[in-house]
């Protein structure tokens, strides 16, 4: 038998399980394990990208039952250019996370041990490609929970903090209440295929198969729309995100962030654009919609941070958002049969999945790496660590350059291509829609703005001026494992910046799949340096020029400016005269976001107090201010608040059932007997 | 001839190059005028930036690499913008390199240096016109995609050397979408190029400061880059208008001999352009920082009604 994609992806679970299994036996030897698990996960992770970038690159599709599950319930598995492509996304950045954490996680040695870390850091890692690859709702579920439970543990590795107990418990009920209406969504859809008779329409083939009627098919995807959305963050059901993210360790977060979120776009495009195929276009407004209102809040919120690492796990809403625009655009594109702006949108949604995940995970591995140096998230505490960090200082960069959607990075080209799906709107038979869309056009032009303005504070404010902190501990740049895994995922990022044209031709075998339509032909129009989406008379952007070009006249004119040798003189900072100047002077992100702060004032609950200390004399000449404020997202007194109040309260009333006498147990059973009885007969 | 349009990108760049200081010399010597000034003359930022260049450069002791590299970036941001967007002729090799909304990135990776550069030192005026720059760009730019989508719907693309052919080819550029997205591009030009009411280029006073407080702290050779990058910037906005709106002038035939014409015509306009922003820079004072959500507000609001007035009488 010839090797198939499948059976490397695989072996790639088999050796991610074996993996932890040895992390077991090998408890003892802690500096080893490190060593020996993390090498054997970058191999699993590049296992899982030979077999996912050939299954895109050559548009196969394998199926394969694995001869475990219930009885008659046996696993399907699946692997066609969709799967492929997630397959591909999480093993890059799996692979580089695990050469990282072949450094970072070393941090823990002696603190605590790294068995448990390593041990779910593998099953949540094999959790992901399961998800992917599962062709069947029982399988897909059991994956599901196999990746939030892992991560649960991963999010309470650090567990005696009371905020990763509470982040970690908030992220198990979220995830929980997601997963439920995903089942039931399934259950929905099973149950129609075979008419509510019988177990053989879990399978997804079975679901592909069957026309839904607009009503059920309406419960489905409402259902498994909020399922996904609580995986991924959508607004507002996001709260679990911001306190989850930041308290796992950095290696963990960047996997979260950059990679399991996207497993619950697969998810939405899986079930919208596969299984139930024809939907009206109201259901990609409601996608659009949502990811509007991630996308703009998310970086509000972001905005308003101090921590590094909450600020970027904001940015990941916000992300999210960008993502489910381009796929709600592709939605409406399809319902009103227009195949090739379908497959623009399509793919801007993808693309930016893909960079999401390399700039994501390349960010928090940046902020781990400063968290590893400076034991500090605090941004406030923090400044000038480029001196003394200047590798993950560069690479750092990159990642927020990349983020702002600023070319020559690969950010950039997600977004510009989103702006030309929604640029051809116009076209739409419908004129609500016509006068409507452009409204998000703006809305994410706001995002891609202040997500700039975001990442020139936290990059600021980190790495720029001078150190803020009270103490002054011995910072030190991150060691060669971690700098590798940053590296290549800078790397990564400038190239698809450079080169969107190629990965483009690669992957435009899924939107031909799903949407009847590929871009390619016209996209790479021009020949393989310019992006041309739809044609080149409409649009069009060469990254190799774009960057080719600023980098000569970069070098030219700094050799011009060479030639005669004017000094350079190093001084003291200017002062104004004033000689008191010190670090606390500085902007901090308090500061800088102010502005901001003031003018979208309406979508915080924001607590500002000025108290005056004591005085010298009379209250003009004050020894002391106190400033304190207090910023919080709206939605947790709005919607979760009363929620968890409600149950509460539901569960005092319930648990007046529980009286503790042996009695009173048995007259229930014996009630709840009679009841069934009679409802029986 | 192949060569023909090569000689148009060199010869584009020469005058962006050049013409930029002129421009600034010309709004400045009418700008005194108005004033009841005597002027320094049309050139006098030609000698500030050669005086510049030929001194030491003095920086404060923990400025990074970013704060070296910055004008450098800055200054090649503004050069390969000037080979974009189409001033003398449309046959430009380096017009598809990018779009409106890509050129509007390329200016906004200039201004994200820029505001780091200002962070880099660490005084508090740096912090403060990152701040405030980035602010304001981030209302600023709504209003400019919305201004370029409804330019877009009237040309039916975003390339700018085809937006010039489209209206050539018989489109009437008298339309209410068109008015409404001029004046809004008035508006974001006047943010993004940082002049009254958004900001005052010859100030130095902190409270009103902006983007003179992100480079206050550079000298010499980099300080002479960011002046002639902000020059360019100007006169790019200006072209970019010119060609969106009232592209009437540059040659679309491949015929070298109108080139001089069209060189005529972009003078024409440069000069009507300049005395245009004396005119609002003279007559108006300058805003609050918080007043300028109204002022973008604004311009974001005339791009709608343009966009709307495009579906509704179009």
């Amino acid at each position: 038998m010839i090797l198939s994609p499948i059976d490397i992806a695989l072996s790639s679970i088999l050796l991610l399980f074996l993996i932890a299994v040895l992390a077991f036996l090998f408890n003892r030897y802690q500096k080893f394990l490190i060593t020996i698990s993390f090498s054997m996960t970058t191999i699993a992770s590049l296992l899982m990208v030979a077999a996912g970038g050939w299954t895109v690159g050559k548009g196969i599709t394998n199926q394969i039952i694995l001869p475990i599950g219930l009885p008659d319930l046996l696993f399907h598995l699946r692997l066609d250019p969709l799967s492929g492509f997630f397959l591909t996304v999480i093993g890059l950045l799996a692979f580089f996370v695990s050469i990282y954490s072949l450094g970072y996680v070393k941090g823990f040695l002696g603190q605590r041990s790294v068995t448990s870390l390593i041990i779910f850091y593998c099953l949540f890692i094999a959790g992901m490609f399961m998800v992917v690859l599962a062709d069947d709702a029982l399988f897909f579920l059991i994956s599901w929970e196999v990746m939030a439970a892992a991560s649960y543990f991963l999010v309470m590795f650090e567990d005696e903090k009371i905020e990763n107990r509470r982040a970690a418990f908030l992220y198990m009920i979220v995830a929980h209440v997601g997963a439920i209406a995903i089942l039931l969504s399934f259950g929905v859809m099973a149950g129609l295929t075979t008419g509510f008779q019988g177990f053989s329409g879990y399978t997804f083939d079975a679901m592909r198969a069957t026309r839904f009627p607009l009503g059920w098919a309406t419960a489905a995807f409402l259902l498994s729309f909020f399922g996904f959305a609580a995986k991924a963050g959508v607004i507002p059901l996001h709260v679990w995100l911001p306190e989850a993210h930041p308290v796992a360790p950095s290696n963990v977060s960047a996997l979260m962030s950059g990679v399991m979120l996207k497993t619950a776009i697969y998810g939405i495009v899986r079930i919208t654009f596969d299984l139930i195929k024809v939907f009206p276009w109201w259901w990609g407004a409601i996608v659009l919609v949502f990811g509007l209102v991630s996308a703009v809040l998310g970086v509000l919120y972001a905005l308003m941070q101090h921590d590094l690492k909450r600020l970027l796990a904001y940015h990941s809403v916000e992300n999210i958002g960008i993502i489910l625009i381009g796929i709600g655009l592709a939605m409406i594109f399809t319902s009103f049969q227009m195949p090739l702006l379908a497959a623009l949108a399509l793919t801007a949604g993808l693309f930016h999945t893909m960079n999401h995940a390399m700039f994501k995970g390349l960010l928090f591995m940046g902020a781990g790496a400063v968290l590893h140096a400076t034991h500090e998230r605090n941004m406030e505490e923090m400044g000038g660590l480029i001196h003394k960090m200047p590798w993950t200082a560069a690479f750092f960069l990159v990642g927020c350059i990349s983020i702002s959607a600023l070319p020559p990075f690969n950010g950039f080209i997600s977004e510009w291509l989103t702006f030309q799906a929604f640029l051809l709107s116009p076209s739409l038979p419908n004129p609500l829609l016509n006068l409507l869309i452009p409204m998000g056009a703006a809305l994410l032009a706001l995002t891609g703005a202040l997500a700039a303005a975001c990442f020139v504070k936290a990059f600021g404010v980190t790495f720029l001026g001078h150190w803020r902190g009270h103490h002054n501990p011995n910072i030190h740049e991150a060691d060669w494992p971690m700098r590798t895994g940053m590296m290549f995922a800078a790397l990564t990022c400038l190239g698809l910046g450079v080169l969107p044209t190629l990965f483009i031709e690669w992957m435009d075998v899924i939107s031909e799949q799903l949407v009847g339509a590929k871009i390619a032909t016209s996209a790479t129009g021009l020949g393989w340096m310019w992006l041309t989406p739809i044609a080149h008379e409409r649009a069009s952007y060469s990254g190799p020029i774009v960057f080719l070009f600023i980098m000569a006249v970069v070098v030219l004119a700094y050799i011009f400016l060479h030639v005669r040798p004017a000094a350079i003189q190093r001084v003291p900072i200017w002062d104004c005269g004033f000689e008191k100047i010190n670090q606390r002077m500085q902007y901090n992100a308090t500061s800088f976001s102010m502005p901001i702060r003031r003018i979208f004032g309406f979508f915080f609950s924001i607590k500002e107090q000025v108290r005056m200390g004591s005085h010298y004399g009379h209250k003009a000449f004050p020894k002391k201010l106190h400033y304190h404020l207090r910023i919080r997202d709206l939605f947790w007194g709005w919607l979760y608040k009363p929620v968890i109040e409600v149950s509460f309260w539901v569960s005092r009333k319930v648990g007046k059932l529980q009286q503790g006498r042996i009695q009173v147990y048995l007259i229930y059973s014996f009630v709840t007997i009679i009841v069934l009885l009679v409802f029986q007969g | 001839m192949i060569l023909y349009p090569f000689i148009i990108e060199i010869l584009q760049l020469l005058i962006i190059l050049a013409l930029a200081p002129v421009f600034a010399g010309w709004i400045k010597m009418l700008k005194c005028w108005s004033q009841g000034r005597t002027s320094p003359g049309l050139f006098q930022p030609y000698r500030d930036i050669i005086k510049l260049f030929s001194k030491d450069v003095v920086i404060a002791g923990n400025a990074s690499w970013i704060f070296r590299f910055t004008p450098y970036l800055v200054f090649g941001v503004a050069v390969l913008a000037g080979g974009i967007v189409p001033m003398l002729s449309v046959d430009l090799p380096l017009a598809a390199t990018a779009d409106v909304i890509a050129l509007v990135a390329l200016f906004a990776i200039a201004r994200f240096f820029t505001a780091l550069a200002g962070m880099d030192i660490g005084t508090a005026f740096g912090g403060m016109g990152s701040s405030r720059e980035m602010t304001i760009a981030s209302l600023a730019e709504p209003a400019m995609l919305m201004a370029i989508f409804t330019v877009s719907l009237a040309s039916k693309s975003t390339s700018l050397s085809e937006m010039v052919q489209v209206i050539y080819s018989g489109l009437s550029v008298f339309r209410p979408s068109l008015a409404f997205a001029l004046l809004a591009f008035i508006l974001i030009t006047l943010a993004e190029t940082g002049r009254i009411p958004v900001d005052n280029p010859a100030t130095h006073l902190e409270l009103t400061m902006i983007h003179e407080a992100m480079i206050l702290e550079y000298s010499g050779r980099h300080l002479a880059l960011l002046e002639w990058a902000g020059m360019m910037k100007l006169f790019l906005f200006v072209m970019l208008g010119v060609a969106v709106f009232a592209p009437w002038g540059i040659e679309a035939s491949g015929d070298f001999a109108a080139i001089p014409a069209a060189f005529l015509f972009m003078i024409l306009k440069l000069a009507a352009a300049g005395a245009g922003l004396v005119l609002i820079e003279t007559g108006l004072a300058k805003m609050r920082l918080f007043r300028l959500t109204e002022f973008l507000g604004s311009a974001f609001l005339l791009a709608t009604l343009g966009m709307l007035s495009y579906f509704i009488l179009e």
